[in-house]
């Protein structure tokens, strides 16, 4: 069963495409079947798990052997790959479900659904790994299905471009992956997790030198690791491919850059917690960064105009949230906060996919507005959604993102209360990007000039019911699961999968802390009513006023143009430099060219010398004559 | 004496051009004889070295099939033999020069049989190149390589061809003379220029420095190591089709053959001296020519130089010295092999249908080539080592090697990876994607049957040693553990000498 849930959405990539001259129904059916049946064994695997403790590791072969370097390919099912299972394959089953329906007038419906299959298995292969190069393989392998879909609208310019910026961003964060891995390889002479993990303690003092300078060996090791997570996870600074990877179609926005790819980085973070809870710089930085990103990325998502890019921003926001949550210990809460964030993320994308459908591509949330009448699914899911991310009381969200801040406050350090603060804040700014969303697309005036409002109806039922059924998850996801995870039973439920050495004292909570998210969150409704639908004359003075912070913020920091200027272009004319003036013009004009021209002017002199008149010969003649009597006379 | 098998590979290549030579030779470019000769030749040669690799002992790290004949007496021996370093490279040949042959149908329009006469006997001479262990038939196999190469750029090429011709001849014959001179040397010094007697025998150390920088001169040349490489995008640029294959896939891997047979084997002591020296030129190859790489406008010069910076892992692999790096050299070289030379049949592909490797001519192509696309892809990620390729492996075990020795060395070469990615993805968008603009190619046709079932199989052997390498890396186990303890027995042996 474990084999099949990984491996039959690679035979359903593999056959969706081979099949593709039996008609798109076909590779549609096999491809959706396959990760269907896939996400039943996951649930059933989860289920084994929690209730009857069935967890194991299965060999599949040997991969490479050089020396002591051995890597299996392998299927480890422990709680936490199995909560990961069901989250992408469940996901992912309902996006192959609704693509049907949103792709449907698209050419290569196949290749799609074929792409869209090898992303799941990739994805798989990643979480179900017991060692770090398998990880790398799925790592790499999201990494690179994720370039393809980015880039499925291959006639656009702007999607080639962000395709092509997310795999190299990636490649940028996988160096530092990889650098991580060396490392563990060089002192734990192994990649396997078990054994690394269990030498950890040893090693926990070891100071080694590292280009010259001293340092902690695991603090080394969790920050290279941490790199790649930063670029998978789209953290602040190696955040900027998320956005621009919308120009993809948007089930896979919901699928690979909201529920399920981009929060391999937390579960790299997560899964490694044995190697981090033994470096509290590591925790304070990933904390850091956590932090910064979920404001950051909210703080950018409150001026954006493109329905897809708020959603991403706020995914990159909630990315950070997840973050601080393994930077202050408290992983467990990070992936209850990931698997909520699944459901009501995916429902989201799908629901805003599902706007722009009827509204023939148009992306721009100042071109919408009173929607909820003709689309009343759409719109009663969107609010779900919406709910549920704001954290508003007893939806999913609520469990997860107040668990995060509270067990951030919990921690005590410094770093634990600032970053519940800024949870704080930067949840109320949540609660304000996503109401402005909501109603700028749903109320108030229409505004699109292209299209009649007669002509905008709700999607078709297949698009309908993944909406239905991720709605459900994002309510009762968190009520559910909660006390599994998080609560009470949390410690019979993860076993030895994660390891936190300080553990967290409910029973310290303070009730001002409980109550103020839910508060901020409750209240945000009416504001953000009164600013975008009510008086939208006030915000656009505010704007005025304070125009150089909204352009700062329009421009997302101006983070592009910066690394434009900085990495691009200088890599760009140094190419053409090293090409010109160091191949070229020093290489080979002193090298092969030059020398062929040396003999050149050589042979041309001494061809003179055979002039042919005798005169010149006997005057050469003379002249050597004269030397050597000369030398004769003098040196002899 | 057993049958003589590595002989009968060698040669046989050189009988079938005999027998090509005698087809006759019609005004039309319909020579069939001369294609079905070559064609049976490279492919029962093909299949011989698959016997030679199955019945291959990976037990032992000792010389197998020996054969050996005087040539001139108390001089020179004809001394044939592999190990499980050199059997991949004689499987690599042999695996591509069919390939080679079978493309070159098509697109060599002028003197066909002259070309597969060409292509015969240089696979002889390379096949002869990785058998010999002995320094002169080396020398002489190394060296004669050449001119039939010489021939395929100078007579096939483009409208360079001559120039390039002439860069890469001298080039590689500059390098070669000294390494002529320390073979010499060498006979002087050991009294014998049998490869495994003067392993026995071990130069002493004075005398290893020069002859290791002799050798140096030569391998560097033909890898080619930065700044000796101007001569390989020239190469590439002007060769037809099957030429580069040979160039890209065979020829550059002599010279990290070299490396490890010769240089590391014969002169440890130099070797671990001038490691520095590899490392140094290495990196500033990966990054330079990486650099380089991206901002070309031709599609195989931009190969070309990716193959510089491929190379470059390559030696830093081999001076190493650990299992993993040098392991990790040896596959990189066979994934390199199979890599770029599916990459110049593509370019090969869109340059017969509309005579032009420029970039900008293309864009699109995906809608009228879509098989062609898949495959190139493919062969796209094997070049930026996508974890699952055959690329990867190799990429990877170096860079796993090169760490434990050198962090700094690593850590700039993992930087190479990453604008590997970017020139190969580059270039990708820029043919592949995009809108269709250029009206000539709007007629062109998908790949046929016979470039499209060498592009799949080139494509399937990727990725199925990307998933399980496992078969090449328990043939040059135990060969490559015998160098490196051959290698770590002579360093310390020396440092207790001090």
């Amino acid at each position: 069963m474990e084999y099949a849930a990984l491996f039959l959405p690679l035979i359903g990539s593999i056959l969706g495409y081979l099949i593709k001259n039996l008609g798109d129904l076909a590779s549609q059916l096999v491809t959706t079947l396959c990760v269907l049946i896939a996400s039943i064994f996951s649930i059933i695997i989860f289920y084994n798990g929690i209730f009857n403790g069935i967890y194991d590791n299965y060999l599949i072969y040997e991969w490479i052997a050089s020396g002591n370097f051995i890597v299996n390919w392998s299927i480890n099912i422990d709680p936490l790959s199995s909560i990961m299972l069901v989250v992408v394959t469940f996901v992912s089953a309902l996006v192959h479900i609704y693509s049907i329906g949103y792709m449907k007038h698209d050419s290569n419906i196949p290749r799609f659904m074929s792409y869209l299959s090898l992303f799941t298995f990739s994805m798989l292969v990643l979480v179900v790994s017991d060692n770090f190069l398998q990880l790398f393989f799925g790592w790499e392998g999201v990494g690179l299905c994720s370039y393809l879909l980015i880039g499925f609208w291959y006639k656009k310019d702007s999607a080639n471009k962000a395709a092509i910026k997310a795999f190299i961003v990636n490649r940028v964060g996988d160096f530092g992956f990889a650098i991580g891995i060396f490392l563990i390889f060089m002192f734990f002479g192994t990649v396997n997790y078990a054994e690394v993990f269990q030498l950890i303690p040893e090693f926990s003092n070891k100071q080694i030198n590292f280009l010259g300078f001293n340092s902690n060996l695991i603090t080394l090791i969790c920050l290279f690791l941490f790199i790649g997570a930063m670029g998978k996870s789209a953290q602040f600074l190696l955040h900027t491919w998320l956005p621009d990877a919308m120009e993809g179609p948007t089930p896979v926005s919901a699928l690979i850059h909201a529920a399920t790819m981009v929060t391999a980085g937390v579960f790299l973070v997560v899964r490694c917690s044995p190697i981090f809870e033994y470096s509290q710089f590591a925790l304070n930085f990933v904390a850091i960064i956590g932090m910064l990103t979920a404001f950051f990325a909210a703080s950018v998502a409150i001026v954006q105009n493109d329905i897809k890019r708020i959603i991403a921003y706020s995914t990159c926001s909630q990315l950070g949230y997840m973050f601080f949550a393994a930077g202050v210990g408290a992983y467990h809460v990070a992936i209850f906060h990931l698997f909520t964030h699944a459901f009501f993320k995916a429902l989201l994308f799908l629901g805003s996919g599902s706007v722009i459908h009827s509204l023939k591509d148009e992306q721009d949330i100042r071109k919408m507005g009173g929607l909820w009448k003709q689309m009343p699914f759409t719109w009663i899911s969107m609010i779900i959604g919406t709910l549920a991310l704001t954290g508003f009381p007893f939806l999913s969200g609520y469990f997860s993102k107040d668990a995060i801040i509270e067990f951030a406050y919990l921690r005590g350090t410094g770093i634990g209360y600032f970053s519940a603060g800024v949870g704080i804040i930067t949840a109320f700014l949540t609660a304000i990007y996503s109401w402005r969303l909501i109603f700028r697309t749903f109320h108030g005036k229409f505004n699109n000039e292209n299209l009649s409002k007669s002509e905008i109806h709700d999607s078709g039922l297949i698009i309908i019911i993944p909406l239905i059924i991720l709605a459900l998850g994002s309510i009762f996801s968190g009520f559910v699961f909660k006390d599994f995870l998080i609560g009470s039973k949390y410690n019979n439920f993860w076993n030895d999968s994660i390891l936190i050495l300080q553990t967290f004292d409910l029973s310290k909570l303070p009730v001002w802390l409980i109550t103020i998210t839910p508060f901020l969150v409750i209240i945000s409704i009416p504001i953000s009513f009164y600013f975008y639908v009510k008086n939208t004359k006030l915000l656009e003075k505010i704007k005025n006023k304070y125009i150089f912070i909204h352009k700062f913020l329009l421009n997302k920091w101006y983070f592009d143009e910066i690394y434009d200027s900085i990495f691009v272009k200088p890599t760009k004319i140094l190419g053409s430099f090293l090409w010109k003036s160091g191949d070229v013009k020093t290489i080979d004009r002193l090298g092969p060219d030059g020398i062929s021209k040396i003999i050149k002017i050589i042979s041309n002199k001494s061809t003179k010398f055979q002039s042919g008149y005798i005169y010149d010969y006997a005057f050469i003649m003379l002249l050597a004559l004269s030397l050597l009597l000369t030398f004769f006379i003098f040196y002899k | 004496m057993n049958f003589p098998i590595l002989s009968s590979i060698t040669f046989l290549p050189l009988i079938g051009a005999f027998f090509v030579f005698l087809t006759k030779s019609d005004k039309g470019d319909n020579n069939r004889g001369a294609i079905y000769i070559s064609i049976f030749t490279t492919f029962v040669n093909f299949f011989i070295s698959l016997f030679l690799w199955y019945s291959f002992d990976t037990e032992t790290s000792n010389f197998q099939f020996l054969e050996e004949i005087n040539w001139i007496s108390g001089f020179i021996k004809f001394k044939f033999g592999i190990d499980g370093i050199s059997i991949l490279f004689i499987i690599l040949t042999t695996l591509i020069t069919p390939i080679c042959v079978i493309s070159c149908i098509n697109s060599v329009k002028i003197r066909l049989k002259e070309f597969l006469i060409a292509i015969l006997v240089l696979e002889t001479f390379m096949i002869g190149v990785f058998c010999s262990l002995d320094l002169v038939i080396f020398y002489l196999f190394f060296e004669a390589g050449l001119i039939p190469m010489f021939l395929i750029i100078g007579i096939w090429g483009g409208t360079r061809k001559v120039y390039s011709a002439f860069k890469f001849f001298l080039f590689t014959l500059l390098g070669s003379i000294l390494m002529l001179i320390a073979i010499i040397a060498i006979y002087w010094i050991t009294g014998t220029t049998d490869v495994t007697q003067i392993y026995e025998i071990k130069i002493p150390q004075e005398f290893q420095y020069l002859l290791w920088l002799a050798f140096f001169s030569s391998f560097a040349v033909k890898l080619p190591m930065w700044p000796v490489h101007t001569w390989l995008p020239d190469a590439h640029v002007e060769a037809p089709t099957a030429g580069s294959v040979i160039l890209a896939a065979i020829l550059l891997k002599m010279g990290g053959y070299g490396f490890l047979r010769f240089s590391v084997g014969m002169f440890p002591i130099a070797s671990e001296y001038f490691t520095p020296l590899i490392f140094a030129l290495s990196i500033i190859a990966v990054i330079y020519t990486s650099l380089v790489a991206l901002m070309q406008d031709d599609m195989k010069k931009l190969i070309a130089y990716s193959s510089v910076a491929h190379m470059g892992f390559v030696t830093i692999g081999i001076f190493t010295f650990n299992k993993q790096g040098i392991e990790g050299s040896l596959i990189q070289m066979l994934s390199h092999g199979l890599i770029s030379a599916a990459l110049f049949l593509c370019v090969g592909v869109l340059y017969d249908r509309t005579h032009s490797r420029l970039i900008k001519t293309y864009g699109g192509i995906v809608q009228v080539l879509p098989k062609y696309s898949i495959l190139f892809m493919v062969f796209a990620l094997g070049t930026l080592g996508l974890p699952g390729t055959f690329g990867f492996v190799g990429e990877f075990l170096v860079l796993v090697g090169t760490f434990k020795v050198n962090i700094l060395v690593a850590i700039i070469a993992s930087i190479g990876v990453i604008l590997a990615a970017a020139y190969i993805l580059w270039l990708y968008k820029r043919v592949v994607f995009g809108k269709l603009e250029n009206d000539q190619l709007k007629k062109i046709k998908d790949v046929n049957l016979s470039e499209g079932s060498i592009l799949l199989f080139l494509c399937l052997l990727i990725i199925f040693f990307g998933f399980y390498p496992e078969p090449l890396l328990e043939t040059i186990r135990v060969s490559v553990d015998n160098l490196i303890n051959n290698y770590n027995l002579e360093i310390t042996r020396n440092i207790a000498l001090k």
